[in-house]
């Protein structure tokens, strides 16, 4: 994840609290989204960015997971989302995410 | 109003392993005790693998995009031999030889290079097709003592490395002006340089005179000036002049990834004003991302792939015929109120310019994107960036029931190509299919029309959040408005002939 999103993503926790914080992730991958959700709950993987050794334990979801869709305003979903939820695999992302939010995700899951 | 063509396209890659190492983010803000940075030698390409990796062969034109669709991937593991120093775009330029030109394009005296590296490879150097004699001359029996170079590292000049040897340094140009200091120079003089490699294969094509350039604009993502005017500029005049355009004015145009699509539209525009008859748009590499995701290519086993700075050139001319128009009426802009999620982003650039002119998504027969080579994001994690935005693209036209759901990767398939281009920023950017475009616009292909889309991330500035893009379509010339011109001149001259023929009758009465 990029360095300066883990210091606002860190930044924002302290601010408000980690209960209070839900991070939506739009990365078009499987793999990059297990990584970018690894670093807001157990820490950053790649040892670079602030998130290093910090556990947020946050809750986050990708863009086109069925359980974040089902919470979203169906005309403004597929305004915005709609054309990439058909294009992404969806079924990979989120097994990525699921698996990452069961076992590091302490709020919100 | 004249229209605009895209006449000519360059194409050059710079091999460059030592500046990877000495001047690549990745590595530079790695720590030297790391496991990467100590293998980091290791994992580098030589000369020989850098000239037979099939995208680098496609980049100067010498293998057309669609063969690498019967390669398995990663390219890197291709067996393939047959790769060539010079293509019809350009070429692939070692970096000894690039060190020379660096210290060529240097004209306040900040390059020193040791005497006999610089002797040895401008005896090297004199074998270009390209080298001009001013090269030469400005370079011969202008080497430096060792001894002189290390001094200067002492005294925050920056080294240059060779086969992992110092053979040079570039000199801080300030003693307290950190936007002169000697890392800023290398950098600068990095783009100027490698842009001038570009713009030379540009106006040696036997098409370009370049004399008749009138005007560059530069479109990198660096900046050149001092503490009191951060990004002045001006490269384009500094990369014109290094490449002999004596005729030209320029200037610089920014706008992250997207800016040689910008450039590339200021340019059409400019032409079709009649400002200016011919225009450059030319930008150089990017040290600073060389190596960007060598980390990941090493963890998967691969060599570190971003090994070469990327460069082009292209000339927008003024109606000749045959030359692909350049649609300045079908531009998709990315406005401030646009937003930012994919799907208006790409309905902006794609849908919108158009429908505003009655034709389909589906009528547009090649879409250049973002170009990346898959090779170098698959293998950091980050997908085939070619292919997400075809399929976007394709999933637009499914929305508007132009194709059905089922046929997404038929569209993305007939109407896409296959990345090939460096991850330098600006270098992938919709730019990189315009040397081939030219050649399937103007030769018996079923390509007829083309769309250039630019994509640039503005965040990275921190000064806004908004996306940024901007697309053109450009199509196969028919000629006609040439022939209108033609035409208007037969009239006149049908009506002298009338007046004449008129005259001698009244005459003979």
């Amino acid at each position: 994840m990029d360095l300066e999103n883990q210091k606002r993503i860190k930044q924002l926790t302290e601010e408000y609290g980690a209960e209070n914080i839900i991070v939506v992730l739009g990365a078009a991958e499987g793999e990059l989204s297990g990584l970018a959700a690894e670093t807001v709950t157990v820490g950053d993987p790649t040892y670079a960015g602030c998130l290093t050794g910090v556990s947020l334990g946050l809750g986050v979801y990708h863009a086109v997971e069925p359980s974040f869709k089902a919470v979203c305003k169906p005309d403004v979903y597929e305004e915005q989302i709609g054309m990439m939820e058909m294009i992404l695999d969806v079924e990979d992302i989120t097994n990525e995410m699921t698996s990452v939010r069961e076992e590091h995700s302490k709020y919100n899951k | 109003m004249a229209k605009a063509v895209l006449k000519a396209a360059a194409y050059s890659l710079i091999h460059t392993p030592n500046f990877l190492e000495n001047l690549g983010t990745t590595q530079t803000t790695t720590s030297p005790d790391s496991e990467y940075i100590k293998s980091l030698k290791e994992n580098l390409r030589t000369y020989e693998e850098v000239i037979n990796y099939l995208p680098n062969q496609v980049y100067i034109g010498n293998l057309h995009p669609d063969t690498l669709k019967k390669y398995e991937r990663p390219f890197c593991t291709a067996e393939y031999k047959a790769g060539k120093r010079y293509g019809k775009f350009g070429e692939i330029m070692p970096e000894d030889e690039f060190i020379l030109l660096i210290k060529y394009s240097d004209t306040f005296n900040l390059v020193l290079l040791e005497e006999e590296f610089l002797a040895q490879t401008l005896i090297k150097y004199e074998n270009h097709p390209l080298k001009t004699d001013d090269e030469i001359k400005q370079l011969t029996g202008k080497g430096s003592k060792i001894a002189d170079i290390e001094a200067e590292l002492k005294n925050d000049a920056i080294g240059i490395y060779f086969d992992a040897k110092l053979v040079g340094c570039v000199k801080k140009a300030h003693d307290i002006d950190e936007n002169l200091s000697s890392h800023v120079m290398i950098e600068n003089l990095i783009v100027k340089a490698s842009a001038g490699v570009c713009l030379k294969h540009l106006i040696a094509q036997d098409n370009v005179d370049f004399e008749k350039i009138g005007y560059v604009i530069e479109c990198s993502e660096e900046a050149c000036g001092d503490m009191n005017q951060r990004g002045g500029g001006n490269f384009a005049k500094a990369i014109a002049e290094i490449a002999g355009l004596k005729n030209a004015g320029g200037c610089d145009v920014r706008g992250f990834c997207a800016a040689p699509t910008h450039s590339l539209v200021h340019a059409a525009a400019l032409v079709e004003a009649g400002i200016y008859e011919q225009v450059v748009v030319v930008a150089g590499g990017a040290s600073a991302k060389l190596g960007m995701n060598g980390r990941d290519h090493v963890k998967k086993g691969y060599p570190i792939l971003e090994d070469v700075l990327g460069t082009f050139a292209v000339l927008v001319t003024k109606d000749d015929g045959v030359s692909p128009v350049i649609r300045t009426d079908i531009i998709g802009t990315h406005t401030v109120g646009t937003g930012s999620s994919p799907q208006i982003v790409t309905k902006s650039l794609v849908e919108e310019p158009l429908k505003r002119n009655d034709l389909h998504i589906s009528d547009v027969d090649k879409f250049s994107v973002e170009m990346q080579n898959p090779d170098l994001t698959s293998l950091a994690g980050a997908g085939d960036v070619p292919l997400a935005n075809y399929k976007m693209i394709a999933a637009l036209a499914v929305m508007n029931k132009e194709i059905e759901r089922n046929e997404i990767m038929d569209f993305a398939e007939k109407h896409g190509l296959v990345g090939w281009a460096p991850t330098q920023g600006h270098i992938p950017s919709g730019v990189p299919y315009c040397g081939f475009l030219i050649d399937d616009l103007t030769s018996d292909t079923n390509i007829n029309r083309a769309m250039i889309v630019g994509k640039g991330s503005l965040f990275l500035g921190r000064m806004t959040n908004l996306f940024d893009g901007i697309s053109v379509v450009i199509e196969r010339n028919t000629g006609s408005s040439q022939e209108a011109t033609v035409s208007k001149e037969e009239v006149k001259q049908l009506i002298a002939e009338a007046m004449k023929e008129f005259a001698a009758t009244l005459l003979g009465k």
